[in-house]
């Protein structure tokens, strides 16, 4: 199964290892990390995306939760939440590719954020299956590069995560 | 307010804390630190030969104590040769601070000379660690590191202070906190009470009990709660490797150690166990054999202080995270006031099985007439000879677990030994932490030639502080351990366990001005162990010539259940 899990930890040096650290060390998968500072800028918030059953992901919680850093944890997908995922793609895009992308695109809500004779990049934010699914039809085109920035969340409703 | 500079702090700071002794060797990034202790005399520090042993006795004297032990170490290989002891430490959550020096900050990242990331090296095996980034930061991050190590679920604590955080020109205020909070860091006091409530229920409903408590019991001072619950109920108690002492060894409710080397009854109460009361014991992998096959008919209770430790490796029914004390505490009261009693009949049905179980291996060990002593009776004398009062201190082998088995260990805190990375080379160093807090203590490194020869440059610490330990050395001049599983599973290929060339250890010990002693007759044992240890201020180095082709038995037959165990070559359940 799917987790996003999400961190708040100490903005501290050091602090992402310790998280990333504890994943190797205890053989936890990372499908995808995002960590920024947040408001309060002596706390950073960390997505974490993972999967494992049950058993693997309350170690996971439990795990993060003991690092001296970390001051809370939740796994947002044990409630109502919202993911999203940025990604930006660059295409060769020559001929008629050219319309077939930015037609793709509009359908999916992505906009084209720099053109040059023979590409496009286009940006795209969703959660990760709408990003998957934008690739996937664009089958045909040429893809020259794909950079995403993981999975973002939060949770529904009057729930926050905060000190 | 008095101003001191980075490295008096250090100094000072310790000094607050109430720390007697130090273990540590000096090096370029700590020379302003030892100055400052050069210039003090409240805070002793002991010049071991090897930082790793420093690392040792300081765990040692924290495991007799439950209070954290201090190391002192350089950069680089300072720090690295500290890595093992720091590790050993993690592995049996010991409270430990550990103090390395680093290079100058200015040069970190740099390859600077005898620079390595030690943040990075330890992380994996430490509670925490710190780094010293503005020098008037050091007194609130040694509370800190004090603080940590010794509450919650303890372990140890490394502290990397780059040499210019320790300037002697550069002085600031001192105070040193009283306490400290930290947000992200609030250790549980108490248990939940329903969840203690359903499990004295469950427990006064049982028909066949078990209690198994490990080294959460010795480390959170729960003994005395332990000891009063079980005779409250009178139910059977095992005790893991590294909770032995936590119930009295030759009560009659104690059953032995339990897992891959426990005794016959133990495990096979355990196996067929209705209940299970577990405290403080992490359902370790030598304790559990396979995980699928564990005490099939048992519901289990588990009391520990870390969550992660509760359903880790087997499902815990009822989990109660709380200190072992006061949970304990809360379930003598509950059982106290409870109208229900345990269920008579069965429990004297269960004590009438468990009896029975006893009385057909009960620790037995094949002696023959011969003069060749068997290494059990080693232990068992060591037991007599030392009214099964003394610290026990081992390394790690086969003389462990007959150790471990054999002495019969009445209170906690007294036997001293690595369970969870069973690190070879800890006996001595932890034998003379010991004696060094416990000077009046008889203290007892129980080794064997392989294991000594890992830390044995440390007879020269103890010529200098006068540290008289007795060494008792199971000498079957081989890896007994390891040939016993290259005999179970190798057909006896003995690649690599047989100790050729042995030094003469007493010769060895007397050239670092001990003494002593070869026994290779049983008869000889008694007088002469009566001896060593009526030299009270001298280290006796006994050099003891057992059964080189002895197994530890029980043994559990790997990924079976508890019950399934060789218990001598040739018998198997
Ligand atoms: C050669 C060899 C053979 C071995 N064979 C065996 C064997 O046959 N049997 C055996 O048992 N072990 C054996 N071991 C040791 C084994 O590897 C483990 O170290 C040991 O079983 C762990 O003991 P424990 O479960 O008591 O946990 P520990 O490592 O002592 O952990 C203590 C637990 O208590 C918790 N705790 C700490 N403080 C508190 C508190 N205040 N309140 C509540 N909980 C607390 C901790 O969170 C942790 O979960 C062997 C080791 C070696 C080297
Ligand atoms: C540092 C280290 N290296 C290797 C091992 C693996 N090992 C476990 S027991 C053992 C043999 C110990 O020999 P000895 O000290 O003579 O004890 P014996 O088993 O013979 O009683 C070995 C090599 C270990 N535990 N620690
Ligand atoms: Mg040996």
């Amino acid at each position: 199964m799917r987790h996003i899990i999400s961190v708040l930890m100490e903005n501290e040096p050091g602090a992402l290892s310790r998280v990333v650290g504890l994943f190797s060390q205890r053989n936890f998968n990372i499908e995808s990390l995002t960590v920024a500072p947040t408001d309060d800028e002596t706390l950073s918030r960390m997505t974490v995306m993972t999967t494992g059953d049950d058993r693997v992901i309350e170690q996971i919680t439990k795990q993060l939760n003991k690092l001296i850093d970390v001051v809370k944890v939740v796994d947002l997908s044990e409630g109502e939440h919202i993911e999203r995922e940025l990604m930006m793609i660059k295409f060769k895009a020559n001929g008629q590719m050219r319309a077939e992308i930015k037609r793709t695109a509009d359908i999916f809500r992505g906009q084209i954020i720099d053109i040059t004779p023979n590409t496009y990049t286009v940006q795209l934010v969703g959660s990760s299956d709408k990003l998957d699914a934008f690739i996937a039809s664009l089958g045909n085109a040429s893809i020259m590069e794909v950079v995403r920035s993981g999975v973002s969340g939060i949770a529904r409703g009057e729930k926050v995560l905060t000190i | 307010m008095e101003l001191l500079s980075g490295a008096e702090m250090v100094v000072r700071a310790l000094r607050d804390e109430g720390v007697k002794y130090i273990y540590g060797y000096p090096g370029g990034a700590l020379l302003h630190v030892y100055d400052a202790l050069f210039q003090q005399d409240e805070v002793e520090h002991i010049l071991v030969r090897h930082e790793q042993a420093a690392t040792h006795m300081a765990d040692a004297y924290a495991r007799a104590t439950n209070k954290p032990g201090v190391a002192l170490v350089t950069s680089g290989p300072g720090a690295t040769n500290a890595v093992t002891g720091i590790a050993t430490a993690y592995m049996d959550s010991i409270p430990m601070v550990v103090i390395t020096g680093q290079v100058m900050s200015f040069l970190i990242g740099e390859d600077a000379f005898q620079e390595t990331d030690m943040l990075g090296i330890s992380r994996p095996i430490v509670k925490h660690n710190f780094t010293v980034t503005r020098a008037e930061d050091i007194p609130t991050i040694i509370k800190k590191a004090f603080y940590i190590a010794q509450t919650g679920r303890p372990g140890p604590v490394v502290i990397d202070i780059p040499k210019d955080m320790t300037t002697p020109t550069e002085r600031f205020p001192y105070e040193y906190p009283k306490s400290v909070k930290l947000r992200s860091y609030n250790p549980v006091t108490k248990g939940h009470s329903g969840q203690i409530r359903k499990a004295v229920d469950m427990l006064l409903a049982a028909k066949r009990p078990m209690i198994y408590t490990g080294g959460g019991v010795i480390m959170g001072d729960a003994s005395a709660e332990l000891t009063q619950l079980a005779h409250l109920l009178n139910y059977p108690v095992t005790n893991t490797l590294m909770g032995l002492g936590g119930f009295p060894g030759t009560d009659r409710q104690f059953v032995g150690m339990l897992g891959m080397h426990g005794s016959y009854e133990a495990n096979m109460a355990m196996h067929h166990s209705d209940l299970i009361l577990a405290v403080g014991a992490r359902f370790d992998d030598r304790v559990t054999n396979g995980v699928d096959k564990f005490c099939p008919t048992a519901r289990i209770v588990h009391i520990d202080i870390d969550p992660a430790s509760i359903s880790k490796t087997i499902q815990a029914d009822v989990p109660i995270v709380g200190p072992a004390k006061v949970v304990l505490e809360e379930m003598i009261d509950l059982v106290k006031d409870s109208k229900k009693r345990p269920d008579a009949d069965a429990i004297t049905a269960w004590w009438k099985q468990i009896d029975e179980w006893r009385g057909r291996h009960g620790g037995r060990y094949r002696t023959d007439d011969s003069e060749l002593m068997k290494p059990q009776q080693v232990i068992e004398m060591l037991s007599r000879v030392t009214n099964g009062d003394a610290y026990v201190c081992s390394d790690v082998g086969q003389h462990q677990m007959f150790a471990a088995q054999y002495y019969k260990y009445n209170k906690p805190n007294r036997w001293i030994n690595s369970g969870g990375l069973g690190t070879m080379g800890f006996g001595l160093p932890a034998a003379m932490g010991i004696k060094l807090n416990f000077p009046d203590a008889d203290v007892a490194c129980v080794t064997g030639e392989g294991s000594i020869q890992m830390n044995i440059q440390e007879l020269s610490t103890c010529k200098q502080y006068d540290i008289p330990v007795k060494i008792i050395c199971l000498n079957n001049q081989s890896l007994g351990m390891v040939r016993q599983w290259q005999d179970m599973n190798y057909e006896s290929r003995h690649s690599q366990s047989y100790m050729n060339s042995l030094p003469d250890f007493i010769k060895l010990a007397e050239s670092y001005g001990h003494v002593g002693m070869k026994v290779t007759r049983y008869s000889d044992l008694e007088g002469a162990m009566r001896e060593a240890f009526a030299l009270k201020d001298r280290l006796v180095f006994m050099d003891i010539y057992v059964d080189p082709f002895e197994h530890v038995y029980p043994m559990q037959v790997p990924r079976g259940s508890m019950r399934d165990m060789w218990l001598s070559k040739t018998e198997r359940t």
